[in-house]
């Protein structure tokens, strides 16, 4: 059965509270998820009173900030602080987002952060995607073409051509989408979930690729492509605007186009 | 101990190939059952204050029989694939799935054949 309650050693415990914010003009708090492996404890919340003053306008400033002056144990990923490397997604104010793009602003009250869902937690914010990239790996995210390419220069898409991959090309896979899917929450073991998905149709919409009855091959089965049940948790989530249950449905209308 | 690889774990048995039947016989059912169903409320409402034997005397009509199992046929058939993704959601051990599965799709060819031979009793003129 489907698990609706947290195994003994997640259920999550009260943490610490730290104040940073004395004499501060604007202050938040911030309620962090923390898991250590090596501590043999179980998870807990920590609360981060900040001065929001000394720290740039956005959650992933405010973490950082908190690493660098409160508490160097906060582990979590980043690097382009800019919302093009996805390595910052995490569960914010309830919503799987990117840290760098969401602004403090934006959220009403505490800001309750915690890793992505239903994924298994290696430290505090950091999910372990090692599942989630084998099934990137497993859609063969590159051009297949037996055409070899042209001698002295690239192979040439038309403008309409090129236009098929906008709102594909975008996606960054942070696992916002796939990790806000409940479809995937109970069978990502066989599931490829909406952003794997997006990034097959990424391939099946390219003029240049070869591979496309393959590739559909590959998707017809009521678990890697049809457990999607379209509930667009995934389109609400995206932080790059980006709606994958719609190429999920496009993927749908061709294997319908070839098959009847 | 696990050591399969996770490209392994990913690709599994490999595409069973034959999820668009699935797909396409629930969309074909939801857009049948859309006027059955109507036809079916509305025909009902028409019969409530009948008596048994103006019913029967309409249901033996073959209009009426084949709209009538064709509403079951269209119904249980729903019902079955509707049913069997919330087995396969939410049922994870192996084999209580596959006897839920195989329960489950008894269960709904006992109900539609009740109601086919039903229907086709009185309609052939033997209730």
């Amino acid at each position: 059965m489907a698990n609706f309650k947290l195994p003994k050693n997640s259920q999550i415990g009260t943490g610490k509270s730290y104040d940073h914010a004395q004499g501060a003009k604007r202050s938040r708090t911030f309620s962090i998820y923390r898991w250590d492996p090596d501590s043999g404890e179980n998870p807990r919340v920590d609360h981060y009173r900040i001065d929001l003053d000394k720290c740039g306008p956005m959650v992933l400033d405010a973490i950082i900030y908190i690493k660098n002056e409160i508490d160097p144990s906060l582990t979590f990923r980043r690097s382009c602080r800019e919302g093009i490397c996805g390595s910052c997604a995490m569960n914010i104010d309830g919503t799987n987002t990117l840290a760098c793009t969401k602004a403090i602003e934006d959220v009403a009250d505490d800001v309750k952060i915690y890793p992505l869902p239903h994924m298994s937690v290696v430290k505090d914010l950091v999910p372990d995607l090692k599942h989630f990239y084998a099934q990137y790996a497993s859609i063969k995210p590159w051009l297949q073409s037996q055409t070899p390419a042209p001698p002295d220069k690239e192979r040439l898409q038309s403008k309409e051509e090129r236009e098929q991959l906008d709102g594909l090309y975008e996606c960054i896979l942070c696992a916002c989408c796939s990790t806000a899917c409940p479809s995937y929450w109970w069978n990502s073991d066989r599931y490829l979930g909406p952003a794997i998905l997006l990034q097959s149709y990424r391939w099946l919409a390219d003029s240049r690729d070869e591979a496309t009855g393959e590739r559909l091959d590959e998707l017809d089965d009521s678990f890697r492509l049809y457990r999607c049940h379209t509930i667009m948790n995934c389109a609400k989530t995206c932080p790059k605007g980006l709606n994958p249950a719609k190429a999920i449905a496009e993927i749908k209308k061709m294997i319908a186009a070839r098959s009847l | 101990m696990k050591l399969r690889s996770a490209l392994g774990r990913v690709r599994g048995l490999g595409s069973a190939k034959n999820g668009f039947g699935h797909w396409w016989h629930q969309r074909l059912t939801a857009i049948a059952l859309v006027p059955l169903s109507l036809w079916f409320v509305n025909a009902i409402l028409a019969h409530m204050h009948d008596d048994h034997a103006a019913v029967v005397n309409w249901i033996g009509s073959p209009f009426v029989s084949v709209l009538l199992i064709a509403l079951i046929l269209s119904l249980f058939y729903h019902a079955k694939l509707g049913l069997q993704v919330v087995i396969e959601d939410y049922l994870h051990d192996e084999p209580y799935k596959l006897v839920a599965l195989v329960a489950m799709k008894f269960a709904v060819a006992f109900g539609a054949l009740l109601g086919v031979v039903a229907v086709l009793k009185i309609s052939l003129g033997m209730a």
